[in-house]
């Protein structure tokens, strides 16, 4: 009897499936790495001490730390306490945690640490066909891969640490199917928001996305993870990507990859993880990349994405919609291009990797960011700042007159110390324009590296494609 | 995790959609190392004013509000971060269920893994709700039941394992650990 055909998430789910779930009970979920972070772990490590627990799987959990650290070097590498007191015990009680439970900690001082979500696929380990758990919702990031990633509360980071399994019920699957070329100066950012206001920000709720298509084949890794990253922005469980050549050759060679004998034998079982033709999803959507023009967001949530030349849309009746605006400062019916800007983040999980800062580069150099503005970079991981010091991209932003900072979160959520101020507007490459997501009364606008670098050089909002 | 059976309270109505979790809690009261006392920073840039005042406008800050263990809310609520100081500080605070046409999946999870119930309501019950703030209802997580004042009694889903963690008072790491040989099988089987 021919098997029934099966999607990419469904094998990969199946083969983690230690019980599988009953109308009682949830599945139980192994799960193959666990990605570990200062700010949503310490009450998980307490709930071990409070029962006695060991963590299962040290091997199988890293951790690293990137919330709530500073990106200036000196608070980073010393000569400077870190400024936020709440911050530095994070750090240190991190430290005593991976200490006490045997769990490997890519420190604030280590040459590998960065942004959880860019070290774990830039050191090989997110690989295609795992399961990738790690206690922050930007999780989806390693489903560019071909993993099934998802964020989880601090709960289930203690059940994982003590179990190396999670209870979980199935989600339904979602086909997002892009087809078309993308055109110059549009990017994967530029994409995914458009898919984000394609599908709402709870249109992928309880689901897991397939991203598919030739647009999506045509990627490149950073570009893909940029898509996958803001996944949980419509409100999806995981965003998915097959792995195809492109991924291996992008693992291939990568420290904590297989090597050798278990590379060739990895391959093999990688090639089976695709979806097989006919395989159903429970639900489908369709999107023509070559109609995306670079977007930019103009309310409080991601789902609030225009294209740079287009209106903000008049919702008179929706008070939510009214209330956006209002805080935002922007008028129902007006163009977004052209909106002052005071400040300008070039970072996070969602752009940081190094073919970001190139993009921005690009439109940065020989130019100077526009007068009274600022503008922070900050690269995903120190891998990333020193590739990109290594071909001198750092001084490209320098000579610009933007920040370039040590790895981490940053200005992507206001608790480390790099914040926007109350009623400032900012061009971010992050994933939340939330209220307050960057500082207390802070105007988040949503864009692309390359839209972000035209806007720091005009100060206002401005279409890259006038500067590239 | 403290049992919950059934909850009589006045509601409280909060109608947005989208009510994020940086709402909730916003990011830089997140550098804590404990659950406790959270519910002092409950939507806290929504309730304070820049200086710490509190915005007596702002409903939970109304003398009515006081004492009301059930918030009704816009569709979608506990979108955004994976941050189980959300449902942390709303309990903190004192409200032990949420309403609303629909809830994000971690933070329904994040909820009931502290005994804050999550209950979803069809989009006509939940406007019925929104536009009566302050009516006492009864919410049977036995039955899987909210019962108007009216006499209007309407079913909301729930997980039957969280319902039943919830009815015991008890985590799910307990049944996980107990999984611990079907755990190693597998573990060798791979």
């Amino acid at each position: 009897m021919a098997r029934t055909p099966q999607t990419l998430f469904d094998k990969v789910w199946q083969r983690h499936e230690v019980i599988a779930e009953s109308a009682a009970t949830p599945a139980v979920l192994y799960i193959d790495l666990h990605l570990v972070h200062e700010v949503t772990s310490p009450q998980a490590f307490a709930l071990l001490r409070e029962r006695g627990l060991t963590v299962r799987r040290p091997e199988r959990t890293l951790a690293t730390m990137d919330h709530s650290t500073p990106t200036l070097t000196a608070q980073v590498f010393g000569g400077a306490p870190i400024a936020i007191d709440s911050a530095a015990r994070q750090v240190r009680e991190l430290e005593a945690n991976c200490a006490a439970f045997g769990v490997e900690l890519l420190g604030l001082k280590h040459a590998e640490r960065g942004i959880v979500h860019v070290i774990g696929p830039e050191l090989g380990l997110t690989q295609p066909g795992k399961t990738v758990v790690c206690g922050d919702s930007h999780t989806s990031t390693h489903g560019a891969l071909g993993a099934l990633a998802f964020g989880i509360g601090t709960t289930e980071v203690g059940h994982v640490l003590a179990t190396q399994c999670l209870l979980q019920r199935k989600p339904r699957t979602l086909a997002v199917n892009v087809r078309g070329g993308l055109a110059a100066g549009v990017t994967a950012k530029d994409l995914i928001l458009a898919s984000i206001g394609r599908l709402g920000v709870a249109g992928g709720t309880g689901h897991v996305i397939e991203y598919r298509g030739d647009t999506i084949a045509g990627l490149d890794m950073d570009e893909r993870m940029t898509v996958c990253n803001m996944s949980i922005e419509a409100g999806a469980r995981a965003g998915l990507i097959a792995p195809d050549e492109t991924t291996y050759a992008y693992l291939k060679g990568r420290p904590r990859a297989p090597q050798g004998a278990a590379w060739e034998r990895s391959l093999e079982q990688w090639r089976q993880l695709p979806t097989d033709a006919g395989a159903r999803f429970d639900s489908e959507v369709e999107l023509d990349a070559a109609a995306v023009e670079p977007m930019i967001t103009y309310g409080t949530n991601p789902g609030m994405a225009i294209p740079i030349g287009g209106q903000i849309p008049r919702h008179p009746e929706d008070p939510a919609f009214g209330r956006a605006l209002a805080y935002m400062g922007l008028e129902p019916g007006a163009p977004i291009k052209d909106q002052p800007v005071n400040v300008v983040f070039l970072g996070s999980c969602t752009n940081a990797r190094l073919s970001d800062l190139r993009g921005a580069a690009r439109v940065l150099r020989g130019r100077r960011i526009a007068p009274g503005l600022s503008m922070l970079v900050v690269p995903g991981s120190q891998q990333v700042k020193r590739a990109a010091e290594a071909e001198g991209l750092d001084r490209v932003f320098l000579d610009a007159g933007a920040e370039w900072r040590e790895s981490g979160c940053s200005m992507c959520l206001g608790m480390n110390g790099d914040t926007v101020a109350r009623g400032q507007y900012s061009v971010s490459t992050s994933n939340r324009n939330f209220e307050g997501r960057q500082g207390a009364g802070a105007r988040t606008l949503l864009a692309s590296p390359l839209t972000a670098a035209a806007s720091a050089v005009r100060g206002r909002v401005t279409d890259p494609r006038e500067l590239l | 995790m403290a049992a919950l059976t059934t909850l009589t309270s006045r509601t409280v109505v909060m109608p947005a959609a989208n009510i994020d979790t940086d709402q909730i809690i916003p990011a830089r009261f997140l550098t804590t190392t404990t659950r406790a006392g959270l519910g002092a920073q409950l939507f806290a840039d929504w309730r304070y004013d820049p200086s710490g005042v509190p915005r007596p406008e702002f409903v939970l800050n109304r003398p009515e509000a006081q004492g009301c263990r059930i918030l009704i809310a816009g569709d979608n609520f506990g979108c955004g971060s994976s941050r189980e100081h959300a449902p942390w500080a709303l309990l903190d605070y004192g409200i032990r269920a949420v309403i609303s046409t629909r809830f994000a999946d971690i933070f329904a999870s994040n909820a009931l893994k502290n005994g804050l119930l999550p209950v979803v309501v069809p989009a006509a019950t939940n406007q019925w709700l929104l536009e009566r703030p302050g009516t006492e209802l009864t919410l049977d997580v036995e039955a899987g039941t909210l019962l108007r004042p009216d006499g209007v009694a309407v079913s909301f889903p729930l997980e039957p394992f969280a319902r039943h963690c919830l009815l015991a008072g008890v985590d799910e790491l307990g049944f996980l650990l107990g999984q611990r040989s079907a755990i190693d099988r597998f573990e060798r089987r791979a």
